[in-house]
């Protein structure tokens, strides 16, 4: 069966019952390598429908990964009506919104990376190129369809003398990926000194910051924060919108649209995460989350808009952060650094304080002396503990907005483009030894 | 005894395998395995004791995994016919082609199993209990929590996992299991009207490979749990920051889990060691050459590793490579006595047969080394809580493992912990805020001063433990006895009350 078919099996099946069914057709080819050995590749196709029974109270999910026929999609929406949970709570309008698009077949399936080789220097990572089509559809009459091709290179660089420095890349195809290596970085990272845990002036490069705001939009869920459970609330009730919460004009906002960065124009809400399964198939245009550091908006579906009377902001698969027109590259922002830590990478960042947003990290895979206009030596990895909120409070300068991969990327990360930042005072409170 | 889900076994295990064997034989591969994999997952959450979402998933696929012309291939498919097995064993064999390295692949022998079966140690099948029932069971222990002053608010997750594996490979395994696991948390937030002061605390009953037994009792006393709870709460929005300096330790075994699962845990993974997770997840400071001479600890340090403890969540029959579940030592006396293997590690490192670590997420994912059950055994003898405490003059005593942060070589850490009391002159004297301790893990480990015995031992664990490019999740237990570490560094990360 092709995806519309399996889409209107299940619509056909419904006997009465309000359903919204997603269909995804995935493929994923990844290489992954170290020196010359390759430790694992593959070629996989997958495909998931995701059925969803509404009606009044909670809506009941039912999910299959793998081959379908219509006694396997009825068993399904039966699983899915009986997880429906009985309720009278208003629930929004359906969404009736016709794609032209729908008729068309899944992306092409990805094809096996190549091994990226370096003549200089040990060079180990990951590859990887993925395909997914999604097409949703409801028994009101909602028919949407977005496919999208994704694709990332993460590579370390490991010299003779054991200088490491680490690139990351993200976009649409591999074949677009020009490596570049670092050559300035892995020159300076021939000498390596040992620095005290202080408070630096740091330079975070677009995959750190990537990962910090990753985390703070995880954090944003408006019900969440109006609850008292995250770092948006206010003491007391109510949540922060409103509130400066950096000096810096920055704006972090998610655009379906955005060149090199598109994703679905469309919610697209399969049960988990914040977005409401009554909002599938809404239309997403840009929100900006903070405009020239004010938070303004936190992610809100339609359901908790109409309780509050905000206006909807779901959740939206990409997120950028701009500061003001003009930019520098990093390399011009180190140019006019006089003392500062350049911090490449970070990891494993977790919670402290959930409620604060309060997190832990190291650094990995390349920290530098920035002096007098250039990277010096390497330096050992530090801990950090601090909240991304208080991040973008101690921002002096914000670089020019590039495509960044996040070091903690997952399977199913939000793309992001990021620039790099100058922060004052970052509190490295410990040294690393994960040389 | 719980028997295979007759539902998986209609799957056309039999016609998949010798599809994808006899495809494999022709074009001469040197290892070859099918594995067909169904996961189902349901998942309940709750706020205030009202559902906010429910999700009940399946996944079915099926994997083949070649060595072939000098590489390594593997491809992955949905459908479960003869004619996608046969495609899915062509693509393998070109990823294997295209990949091809300076050696042939490598691969520990392993003795035949021909047509084993094994079914994990649970009483009552999850997925067979009405939702209505689970979602009473979650709502009720939300509600209790909920009565109590300080709580403003209550979430409860619920997750319970059936999985059905069937591999089959060209030496002749053949191998048929179904494993069950189940975890419920609830987290309590608490305000203090008065102060204005917040804190969250977390159930800790762990995740299991128990059924919905588990909910009742078994295994977990979960009435006595959620009593305490708000009184814990209480007390920690009442905490007083904590000092920064330097204290002895106890560490009760609800925390100490996952210490041991990321110092030793991971730092014993035969893949890190050869460098293979490098790009991702990390290394590790243990070298393949370190075993039998690496001094990891204190002469108290006994760690062992297993797949077949009742109800580890890491416990199976056969691997993902087909190699019986066994248990062995990790650390005796202080000293690095083993590491865990694949059979391609195995090979790599010259160890005659593999550890059968062996796992994969699911069908479409490639296995690789992945933990075991990791314990610290209790002494023999050995003291127990009170009297550990007993024996501290000026020390935190630390309960529920909460945020863990470590380096990429397993050396360098910080943890923190749901509850942290003041310990002064062998005695409890209140709750902390804001604990957080450094280390680095062979100085943290040789500064093991006290285990307890085995009437302090008790099983945690993790089931969603992170490793691999994709991402894969995977699910282990970690038993211990209640420990002391002397004159550990401690910070005050700044969260929590006041």
């Amino acid at each position: 069966m092709t995806p519309q078919e399996v889409a209107e099996t299940a619509l056909a099946a419904a006997a009465g019952t309000e359903l919204v069914v997603v269909v995804d057709e995935l493929s994923s080819a990844y290489l992954r390598w170290i020196g010359d050995e390759v430790t694992s590749a593959a070629d996989t196709d997958d495909r998931q429908l995701t059925v969803i029974a509404l009606g009044g109270g909670t809506p009941g999910v039912a999910a299959a990964r793998g081959a379908l026929d219509p006694a396997g999609i009825r068993a399904l929406i039966a699983a899915a009506r009986r997880a429906r949970r009985p309720g009278s709570a208003a629930t929004p309008p359906p969404v009736t919104a016709v794609d032209p698009e729908w008729g068309r077949p899944p992306v092409p399936p990805a094809a096996v990376p190549a091994r990226p080789r370096s003549h200089d220097h040990f060079l180990f990572g990951y590859a990887q190129q993925c395909a997914r089509t999604t097409y949703v559809a409801s028994s009101a009459g909602l028919r949407r369809r977005y496919g999208e091709s994704t694709a990332l290179l993460d590579q370390t660089l490991r010299s003779a003398g054991g200088a490491v420095t680490w690139t990351g890349w993200c976009g649409t195809d591999l074949a677009e990926a020009g490596y570049q290596p670092p050559g300035d970085r892995m020159e300076a990272a021939r000498t390596r000194i040992a620095l005290p845990p202080a408070a630096y002036e740091v330079l975070l490069s677009p995959s750190c910051v990537a990962d910090l705001m990753l985390r703070l939009y995880a954090a944003a869920d408006a019900r969440d924060a109006a609850e008292g459970r995250t770092v948006f609330a206010l003491p007391g009730g109510g949540t922060r919108l409103g509130e400066r919460v950096s000096p810096a004009e920055l704006t972090l906002y998610s655009d379906p649209a955005e060149p090199g960065l598109s994703c679905a124009p469309f919610v697209v809400a399969r049960g988990t995460g914040t977005s409401s399964v009554y909002d599938n198939g809404l239309p997403l245009t840009r929100t900006n989350w903070i405009t020239d550091g004010v938070l303004t908006a936190l992610v809100r579906d339609r359901g908790t808009a109409g309780a509050t009377g905000e206006p909807a902001t779901p959740e939206i698969g990409n997120l950028v952060l701009t500061g003001p027109a003009g930019g520098s590259s990093l390399a011009e922002m180190v140019g006019r650094t006089r003392y500062a830590l350049l911090v490449t990478a970070l990891w494993y960042v977790r919670d402290v304080d959930r409620r604060t947003l309060r997190l832990t990290g190291l650094t990995r895979d390349g920290v530098y002396l920035v002096e007098d206009g250039r990277i010096r030596c390497a330096v050992n990895d530090f801990r950090f503990t601090a909240s991304p909120v208080d991040v973008l409070g101690q921002v002096r300068e914000v670089g020019r907005t590039e495509p960044a991969l996040p070091r903690e990327y997952g399977e199913h990360a939000i793309r992001t483009a990021m620039p790099a930042l100058r922060v004052a005072d970052f509190v490295l409170s410990a040294v690393g030894d994960a040389r | 005894m719980p028997s295979v889900d007759p539902a998986f076994l209609a799957l056309p295990l039999a016609t998949v395998a010798d599809a994808v064997l006899s495809r494999a034989r022709v074009l001469g591969a040197r290892y070859a395995c099918c594995r067909v994999q169904r996961t189902r997952t349901a998942r309940l959450e709750l706020v205030d004791g009202t559902v906010r979402g429910t999700g009940d998933s399946t996944a079915t696929r099926l994997g083949v995994r070649l060595a072939y012309r000098g590489g390594w291939g593997f491809a992955a498919v949905p459908e479960l016919t003869g004619p996608a097995a046969v495609a899915a064993v062509d693509r393998a064999a070109a990823v294997a082609e295209a990949c091809a390295g300076v050696g042939p692949p490598e691969l520990a022998d392993e003795p035949v199993h021909q047509d084993a079966t094994w079914v994990s140690a649970y009483r009552v099948n999850p997925f067979e209990v009405p939702e209505a029932e689970r979602v009473a069971v979650l709502a009720d222990w939300s509600t209790r929590l909920g009565r109590a002053p300080c709580v403003r608010s209550v979430l409860a997750y619920y997750t319970a996992v059936q999985e059905n594996t069937f591999y089959a490979d060209l030496a002749g395994t053949v191998a048929t299991q179904q494993r069950v696991r189940v975890h419920p948390v609830l987290f309590a937030f608490g305000e203090d009207a008065r102060t204005g002061a917040t804190a969250v605390l977390r159930t800790l009953g762990p995740p299991t490979a128990r059924g919905w037994e588990y909910l009742g009792g078994d295994g977990w006393d979960w009435d006595a749990e959620l009593a305490a709870l708000p009184g814990e709460l209480a007390g920690k929005l009442r905490a007083e920051p904590v000092e920064p300096g330097t204290y002895d330790l106890v560490l009760d075994p609800s925390h100490l889990w996952l210490t041991l699962h990321e110092t030793v845990g991971h730092a014993t993974e035969a893949d890190r060691a050869l460098g293979h997770e490098l790009s991702y997840a990390g290394g590790t400071f243990v070298a393949p050459d370190s075993v039998g001479s690496l001094r990891f600890g204190s002469p108290l340090m006994h760690v062992t590793a297993d797949r077949t403890a009742t109800h580890g969540l890491a416990t199976v029959g056969y691997d993902d490579e087909g190699v019986a579940a066994g248990s062995w030592d990790l650390v005796r006396d202080g000293v690095l006595v083993g590491l865990q293997h694949d059979r391609r590690t195995a090979a790599r490192t010259g160890v005659s047969r593999s550890t059968g670590c062996a796992y994969a997420e699911s069908a479409g994912h490639v296995p690789l080394p992945r933990m075991p059950n990791v314990a610290l055994r209790p002494v023999p003898g050995g003291p127990d809580t009170g009297a550990l405490i007993a024996g501290v003059d000026d020390g935190i005593y630390l309960v529920g493992s909460d945020s863990f942060s470590i380096d990429i070589r397993r050396h360098a850490f910080q943890f923190t912990a749901q509850r942290c009391y003041r310990i002064r002159h062998g005695r409890l004297a209140g709750q902390l805020a804001g604990v957080a301790y450094l280390g680095e893990t062979t100085a943290f480990w040789a500064a093991l001063t006290g285990v307890g015995g085995p009437g302090s031992y008790r099983e945690f664990g993790a089931d969603q433990c992170g490793k691999g490019q994709p991402v894969q999740l995977s699910a282990a237990s970690h038993g211990a006895a209640v420990t002391r570490f002397d004159r550990i560094r401690v910070v005050n990360t700044g969260a929590g009350p006041p």
